[in-house]
């Protein structure tokens, strides 16, 4: 039977196994909406306030899940209000396809109303991406970008459909299965029998593991080498949640604000183990003075990340999981015993320096910002330190996904989140997207059923809190965290240590009064300042079923710490604020 | 630094030319010459791409093409089992006194002239990068009015040939 370009569409999310998809309509979409309407008991369509929020949650939905998630836009600037979405997709790897009406192909080039060559505007920043001008080719097509979506390294896929292929009809039959993605690469056996043969001879092994672990499916076997080879772990911020917080071996995040123990173990390490990460800047450091003293095993999907950031020693292209697996079974059992005590004394002075960090950062900042950030309204104990808050969330929380935006807020939930499992932290790290959170705890809500938790600042949030709309029409179960302390704080820390405590446009001065804001949007909301009123509304909020806000008062000079400044090494390692 | 030449078979859709050579631009490739063209299938377009660069740079791009979905193959061109062949076209002045000489170069050059006018003489020469540079610095005192050159196509000696097996 002919069905229009429109239906086929449809027909093919369905087929894909879609089952929610984010948009929002428009004028070359307005055919690809009416056949959603027409389909709506089969497929959820949640309409956002904004493209750019519909593009975060379906990413937050394909993150949450491992599915890929669908967003659609109109042309122009819908289509172009999805960038950052697509690009903060394609920076942490996940699986999305977007979907952009455009102006009908007879209008293509002149410059016409909505018209925008997104398919230029996005080459950089998708794995791939499609303009359909033939409608024979569009079932196809849609299906060649779910698949290329979900091979591999997995990554965004943009197909533009214009008006004029949505309306024409062709034939379609629908596939009784979704795409199977491309066979993954495998390790091959000598490589990993050097690598092997490395990991016995070493003294001091450390595991550095990224994102590729999650996508890959392999936390299990990242501990089980782990334990066989006496090694601690450590990641990056993609990877974190794979490995559970509690797991004895894991010392948690390394890099800028990585934890000290894991960027000092692995600084002493004499091999470490990449799986799965890409030697970001961010986790590294600068690179001249990385891997002075240890070598390095790279084991990733994507060939061009081996050499491409950090030269390896031994790098290794192949599925993390099946390569783990198979890399554990050829390694000796092995005990490191000085170099576990020397982790355990690492640990030690961890606990210690945070702490002292935390009360000294504290104490400093009382003095020297009342101009500020007008602090004289409230006495120095009417603040919550971000641990704390943290901590009390994470205590009231349960089974939930944690959520991010970015900034000072997002290292510290990094940082001091007990995460339990894969999937579970939600954070854009490659693009470093503000902004980001409220989309994708939406569309993480969406995907699970689970509450949704975002952690934000009060800049962050301003990005992109008109989505409130959204968690409320859709009754998300959603508790959006502020950590509010009035300025941008991640980089007036950067002022305070590189410029002189030239704040410059970082002390936001709003007035923004958050409670009256969720409570506009038809959310709850309640201020806090101190433990005892922020344990009181985090059980009324994960009680409450629906989206509720607690704005929780920060000092604004409480600092992100350790710190590894830009281009430093783990010798500039800064713990505390003098 | 040496020079490196890959072949890269991609499939002939439109848009294929931006996504390779936007690679090289995103990721700060330098390219020396891209050419591009049909093939014996209509299916696929041949790009061949010069640049300059260590083994790690030639690696790094070998990679970052092969993760391009319409790239079919890649490869690095062995340089000494390859004719590399560049075309130029060149407009210099004719003058009299000089004449005689710009036909002498053509000829030992194995050049031809293509286009002859009382003002302009337009010469063709095919050969590799080397021997265009050459013939272009030869000529240049008698006044080049405009010239323009392909950069390279390449093509491996012999049974060897750039298949698609993606």
């Amino acid at each position: 039977m002919k069905i229009s370009g429109a239906k086929i569409v449809v027909e093919t999310l369905i087929e894909q196994g879609c089952d929610t998809v984010f948009g929002y309509p428009g004028g070359q979409v307005i055919n690809l909406f009416d056949e959603l309407y027409i389909a709506r008991d089969r497929i959820n369509h949640i309409l956002t306030a904004h493209e750019q929020g519909a593009s975060h949650a379906a990413d937050g939905y394909a993150r949450a899940t491992g599915k890929v998630g669908v967003v659609i836009a109109t042309s122009g600037p819908g289509a172009t209000n999805l960038v950052t979405g697509i690009a903060t997709a394609f920076l942490d790897s996940v699986p999305m396809v977007a979907i952009t009406g455009n102006v009908p192909c007879s209008l293509i080039g002149r410059d016409s109303f909505q018209e925008v060559d997104i398919v230029g505007v996005t080459m950089p920043i998708t794995k791939h991406n499609f303009i359909v001008k033939d409608i024979n080719e569009l079932a196809d097509t849609l299906r060649m970008a779910f698949k290329i979506a979900k091979s591999g390294r997995p990554g965004p896929v943009l197909v533009d459909i214009p008006k004029d292929v949505q309306v024409a009809q062709c034939e379609f039959t629908a596939n009784a299965q979704p795409v199977i993605p491309y066979p993954l690469a495998f390790a091959p056996e000598d490589k990993l029998m050097q690598a092997a043969k490395l990991i016995n001879s070493c003294e001091r092994p450390y595991i550095y593991f990224g994102g590729g672990v999650i996508s890959g499916k392999a936390s299990e076997e990242i501990m089980a080498l782990a334990d066989k080879i006496d090694a601690p772990i450590g990641c990056s911020l993609m990877g974190l949640s794979a490995v559970p917080v509690k797991n004895p071996r894991f010392l948690g995040m390394q890099g800028m604000h990585g934890h000290y123990a894991s960027s000092v173990a692995q600084d002493e390490a004499d091999l470490v183990i990449a799986l799965g990460a890409r030697f970001s800047d961010r986790a590294t450091g600068n690179k001249n003075r990385y891997a002075q003293n240890f070598s390095i095993i790279h084991i990733d999907i994507d060939g061009a990340e081996l050499h491409k950031n950090i030269p390896a020693d031994l790098a290794i292209k192949g599925d993390i999981r099946d390569a783990v697996d198979r890399l554990t079974a050829l390694c000796e059992k092995k005990e490191h015993p000085e170099w576990s005590a020397r982790i355990k004394k690492l640990r030690k002075e961890e606990a210690k320096r945070t702490e002292s960090a935390l009360r000294s950062a504290y104490e400093k900042n009382c003095e020297n910002c009342a101009a500020q950030c007008d602090k004289s309204e409230l006495p120095a104990d009417h603040r919550l330190s971000p641990y704390d808050i943290v901590d009390i969330i994470a205590a009231n929380a349960g089974d939930v996904t944690v959520v991010t935006d970015v900034g000072q807020h997002q290292m510290w939930t990094a940082q001091r989140y007990p995460f339990s499992k894969p999937r579970t932290f939600l954070t854009s790290g490659g693009l470093g997207t503000m902004g980001y959170g409220m989309g994708a705890a939406i569309g993480a809500a969406a995907a699970t059923g689970r509450t949704s938790v975002l952690f934000t600042g009060d800049g962050s949030f301003g990005m992109n809190l008109n989505e409130l709309a959204t968690a409320v029409s859709q009754n998300t179960p959603l508790v959006v965290v502020i950590m509010n302390n009035g300025v941008l704080g991640m980089v007036r820390q950067w002022q305070t240590l590189f410029f002189d405590k030239h704040y410059s446009n970082t002390t936001l001065d709003r007035r923004t009064d958050f409670v009256k804001l969720a409570e506009a949007f038809g959310a709850k909301g309640a201020r806090v300042f101190t433990k005892e009123e922020l344990e009181r509304a985090a059980k009324e909020a994960f009680s409450c079923g629906g989206t509720y806000v607690i704005d929780c008062a920060v000092d604004c000079d409480e600092f992100v710490l350790p710190m590894l400044p830009p281009g430093g090494s783990i010798d500039d390692i800064i713990t505390e604020i003098k | 630094m040496d020079q490196y030449v890959i072949g890269v078979l991609v499939s002939n859709i439109s848009g294929v030319l931006s996504r390779v050579s936007g690679m090289f631009t995103r990721r700060g490739f330098n390219i020396d010459s891209l050419t591009v063209g049909e093939t014996e299938s209509s299916g696929f377009s041949r790009i061949t791409i010069a640049f300059h660069g260590d083994e790690d740079l030639k690696e790094r791009i070998l990679q970052q093409l092969q993760k391009l979905h319409d790239v079919r193959e890649v490869e690095v061109l062995n340089k000494n089992d390859t004719v590399i062949r560049e075309l130029l076209l060149i407009k210099v002045r004719n003058k009299a006194d000089v004449r005689q000489d710009i036909m002498t170069a053509v000829e030992i050059f194995r050049s031809k002239i293509v286009d002859y006018s009382t003002a302009s003489l337009t010469i063709e020469l095919t050969g590799e990068t080397s021997k265009i540079d050459a013939f272009i610095e030869l000529v240049k005192p008698y006044g080049i009015m405009e010239m323009c050159r392909t950069g390279l196509v390449a093509i491996e000696r012999g049974e060897n040939c750039l298949k698609t097996v993606k």
